[in-house]
């Protein structure tokens, strides 16, 4: 059979590739390995009467101008902001980090007058950083190297943009995006807590501690998401991650895309340097002179490519591409809401994200355990319960938790991720859960254990790294994923990649597969409007 | 010393009525809850206007369930013999239709076909009926009712209202034990009791959503509003204001009198008067029933293209084009907008606008908006394309529904 368009991989950047090409009226189809579409977007049910949001959790960075081009509301898509979040110390302690201004302020000076002047500083220059780098999400990179004349014309937008800065905040636009969290939250704050809580964001999903260069801009990348308009705030999607991926899903459909799953991609036809369209693991083939693939670029290349029709220098590049997996994910399904000793009764921030944590060094220090090839014996967590506001995933009165665990290495030092050392990582963070919510434990009904090696193999994110590919200053605009190969095109014609290893990264974002979708129909020659002005 | 003995009047002292807001019948329960202290006006009630945050108040709405007391609505018992052939008269819409047990949402104009106020109309029996609505109607029913055999009552305080809305309201009254609940649909009403107090549950509401409105003695208003609250905490249950509920009723596409229209018996000048055709509001005019009030002239308007139209428009971009001018090809004015919205539902730019004609009619293309930013103290002019759509923004399958799901 022969279409216009293959994707190959139904996560929710193949999806947003996918309906931009079947409104412009190709002939399109997805493939899937799994039984299901949304690859780390996905919201599956286990144990009967709960619905977990497997991988990712929550959104923020689902890019807007999608949501509406693709009519997602139309088709099912609900994101509902969530109200704060805190971070419980040891010693009984907490900081809540409240979604009313004035109430924040309150907190913060409970803690530290000096930390409430200064929050107001940090969300400023967050804010500026944020303003400097959203125009860029839904344009493609630059090739500093091809230099074509809509290269320059990039460029200059992003210089001239640099330049609006003013000279002062240009160093600072440099420094922020090396340095390491830990630095730049210690210029705003003084109290370990507030620092902790904030420098989660730097952390998240990478190999690198809160000390590291590089993640500040890391936190950026959390940051720069919204909420209806609201920079910085986060959502529950209604019944879960996977509610995106089935409105994109339904979306593709109402436009006439086919969807195929249950046998994946087994290699990319290729003949005279021209892609003619794939070949599936249960021997399907099918035709077409455009393939988008959404898998992450060291499967899309090395694993499902030819290298021979390959040039070596892409293949080395390809191969530098760090992933270096770094998170564990636990879904727990429990038989009432838990309580925290720390917390006021009725708390509203335990409705938002909470953390149990004293200072970035505990963070640093889980970081050296992954280093060594352990799972942090005192990892950070980043825990939610969605039921207190989405009635949809466990009964009434009964909850979901989302626990998403940095860090948890790819390979161990000492054995194998088998069924032994998956409870024992999930004992670990239990544990660590039960020393400030003593009824967690007896609550939990059901148990879902994700190690970066469980999420290579089920999502087919390489080495569980949950970006597709570390968001390191080497590897972001020009240089992801390959320098000179930024562009979403390939060495081969016709073939394109459109998943989080393109500009601008990871997350639940949709812009590299809106961005990637823009370079094709370019190519194909369509001039349309893809409805995406922000 | 003795009492004198004269029969003289001795005066009980008439205490003065109070000034300001006056408290409503749920007032104790709001105010403990009203962390934000933001009231305001509606009827000279305390109404609030918003207890936390508008934006998880809304999303409530659209996600698990809320409550607002709408007790300030002007309420009106129409009974006796003629009540029918009285609220057909007032209404536009023939309300013979209507059968007991049912509401309808209706229109009333003035001899000229200009429109007075719209409002719910319960039929509770035969003979027996209600009307709730925003302004003050009792001398306008009055003198529709004059020479019939009817009985009309303002009965606004002697009956507290609750609007209970989202998608877990159903489940939240099952759980309370109102057996059957599931079974009433859209427009109908049920009677039960909450915590022992007798209950009119009807399933309407202004959100566009699944939802109820539950109505009872003030007496027992504390108590149900109690039972409510407690019931709730497994079903999301938050307490809203007036804030959030505007943007569901945009959202839904219900129109504001005094803010997308006003009343013929408030305005000054007389071409701010309106029509049902004006507002768009053609399915509610039976003209094909005997005399009501303004017939005559809704005939002569229902033949002719409106000379203006309240029409629902999006437009591009996500700032919402609160009081804009309305434009074609950039220059030409050709209307304003009314209510203005992002929906955090749909994320789409929303508003409602009057449009001269033939715009908004037969000519939708070209038209922007004029909207005004302020961005750090500086204003920014800024024209944004916009074009007509239909009505309502906002729907959901669970509105109607029945029995309605879970959430
Ligand atoms: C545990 C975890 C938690 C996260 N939390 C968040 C969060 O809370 N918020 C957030 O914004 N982001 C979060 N992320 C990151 C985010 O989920 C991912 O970056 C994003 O979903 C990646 O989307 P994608 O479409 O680029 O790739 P994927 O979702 O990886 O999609 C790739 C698709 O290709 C399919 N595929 C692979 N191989 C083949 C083959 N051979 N043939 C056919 N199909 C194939 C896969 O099954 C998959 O469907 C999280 C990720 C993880 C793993």
């Amino acid at each position: 059979m022969k279409y216009d368009a293959i994707i190959v991989g139904a996560g929710h950047n193949g999806l947003t590739a996918a309906c931009f090409m079947a409104r412009a009226g190709l002939k399109t189809l997805i493939v899937e390995k799994e039984d299901h579409v949304g690859g780390a977007a996905v919201s599956l049910s286990l144990t009967p009467g709960w619905t977990y949001s497997n991988c990712s959790y929550v959104c923020s960075l689902l890019r807007p101008e999608i949501i509406r081009a693709l009519e997602l509301p139309k088709h099912g898509l609900q994101v509902i902001p969530y109200e704060g979040g805190a971070v419980f110390n040891s010693k009984g302690d907490y900081f809540a980090y409240l979604s009313d201004h004035d109430a924040l302020r309150r907190e913060l000076i409970r803690h530290s007058p000096r930390d409430a002047d200064g929050y107001e500083r940090y969300a400023r220059a967050v804010m500026r950083q944020c303003r400097f780098i959203k125009p860029l999400l839904l344009r493609t990179a630059p090739d500093p190297v091809a230099l074509k004349p809509r290269d320059i014309s990039e460029l200059l937008f992003i210089l001239k943009r640099f330049h609006n800065l003013g000279a002062r905040e240009m160093a600072e636009t440099v420094r922020f995006w090396t340095m390491s969290i830990a630095e730049y939250l210690d210029q705003f704050f003084e109290t370990p807590m507030i620092k902790a809580y904030i420098a989660g964001s730097g952390i998240i999903g990478t190999g690198l501690g809160p000390y590291s260069p590089g993640t500040a801009y890391v936190l950026l990348h959390h940051y720069m998401g919204e909420v209806d308009g609201a920079i910085g705030a986060w959502g529950f999607a209604r019944g879960g991650m996977g509610s995106i991926t089935q409105a994109m899903a339904r979306s593709f459909e109402a436009s006439g895309g086919e969807i195929r799953m249950g046998s994946g991609l087994d290699r990319f036809v290729v003949r005279d340097g021209k892609v003619r369209g794939v070949v599936l693991e249960n021997g399907d083939e099918f035709e077409a002179e455009t393939v988008i693939s959404g898998m992450d670029v060291r499967r899309t290349f090395i694993d499902h490519t030819d290298e021979k029709e390959l040039p070596a220098d892409f293949v080395r590049g390809v191969k530098r591409y760090r992933f270096r997996g770094s998170s564990g994910k636990l879904n727990i399904a429990l038989d009432g809401m838990p309580s925290f000793t720390g917390a006021p009764k009725d708390a509203s921030f335990l409705r938002g994200d909470l953390h149990f944590l004293d200072d970035m060094e505990e963070i640093e220090r889980a970081y050296d355990d992954w280093k060594d090839g352990r799972w942090s014996a005192s990892p950070y967590v980043d825990f939610l319960i969605p039921t207190q506001i989405d009635p949809t995933m466990a009964p009434p009165g009964k909850h979901y938790a989302t626990i998403f665990v940095q860090y948890a290495p790819y390979e161990l030092a000492d054995g194998q991720w088998d069924d032994a050392n998956r409870e024992a990582f999930a004992e670990t963070v239990i544990s660590k859960i039960e020393r400030h919510s003593p009824d967690f434990r007896k609550l939990i009904v059901h148990k879902e254990i994700r190690s970066p090696k469980d999420i290579e193999d089920q999502v087919g994110l390489t080495e569980g790294n949950i970006f597709q590919g570390e968001l390191t200053f080497d590897q972001l605009l020009f240089n992801r994923p390959v320098p000179g190969y930024a562009q979403y095109r390939s060495p081969i014609k016709g073939l394109y990649m459109c998943g989080s290893s393109t500009h601008p990264g990871g997350g639940v974002m949709g812009a590299p597969g809106a961005n990637a979708a823009r370079e094709v129909l370019r190519d194909l020659g369509h001039r349309i409007d893809m409805g995406l002005s922000a | 010393m003795n009492a004198p003995a004269t029969s003289a009047a001795r005066p009980v002292p008439v205490p003065q009525v109070l000034s300001g807001l006056e408290p409503g019948p749920f007032h104790d329960r709001l105010a403990a809850l009203n962390h934000q202290q933001a009231w305001m006006n509606w009827m000279g009630y305390a109404s609030p206007s918003v207890l936390d945050t508008v934006e998880f108040e809304y999303f409530a709405i659209r996600n698990q369930s809320t409550l607002f007391d709408i007790s300030p609505m002007c309420k009106y018992a129409i009974a006796g013999p003629d009540a029918e052939a009285v609220v057909n008269r007032l209404v536009t819409r023939d309300i013979r239709k209507l059968k007991p047990g049912r509401v309808a949402y209706c229109i009333w104009c003035d001899e000229d076909g200009q429109v007075v106020d719209d409002g719910t109309v319960f039929r509770y029996g035969p003979n027996e009926f209600r009307l709730c609505c925003q302004e003050p109607q009792l001398s306008w029913l009055e003198d529709i009712a004059w020479g019939y055999e009817v009985t009309i009552r303002d009965v606004s305080r002697e009956i507290a209202g609750l609007a209970l809305q989202g998608p877990t309201s159903c489940a939240l009254l099952r759980d309370l034990g109102l057996d059957g609940i599931e079974s009433l649909k859209p427009f109908g009403i049920g009677s039960f009791d909450i915590a022992g107090v007798a209950l009119s549950v009807s399933r309407t509401g202004f959100t566009g959503d699944l939802g109820y409105e539950l109505w009872m003695a003030p007496e027992g208003a504390l108590a149900v509003w109690d039972a409510l609250m407690a019931a709730g905490r497994l079903r999301g249950l938050r307490v809203i204001g007036y804030e959030a509920l505007d943007m569901a009723r945009i959202e839904a596409g219900f129109l504001l009198p005094k803010i997308d229209f006003l009343s013929a018996q408030t305005v000054l000048r007389a071409d701010r008067a309106v029509t049902p055709y004006e507002l768009g509001l053609d399915w509610l005019v039976a003209l094909d029933k005997p005399h009501f009030n303004g017939r005559r002239a809704l005939l002569e308007l229902s033949r002719k293209p409106p000379r203006r139209k309240l029409v629902a428009i999006e437009i591009e971009r996500d700032k919402p084009a609160h009081n804009a001018l309305v434009y074609h090809r950039k220059s030409r004015e050709v209307g304003m907008v009314t209510s203005a919205l992002w929906s955090p539902t749909c994320k789409r730019n929303i508003a409602y606008a009057w449009l001269d004609a033939p715009y908004g009619q037969t000519a939708n293309d070209h038209l922007w908006v004029e909207i005004y930013l302020q961005k750090e103290i500086r204003w920014q002019r800024r024209m944004a394309r916009c074009h007509p759509v239909e009505k309502p923004f906002f729907t959901h399958p669970r509105r109607t529904a029945t029995p309605p799901a879970e959430y």
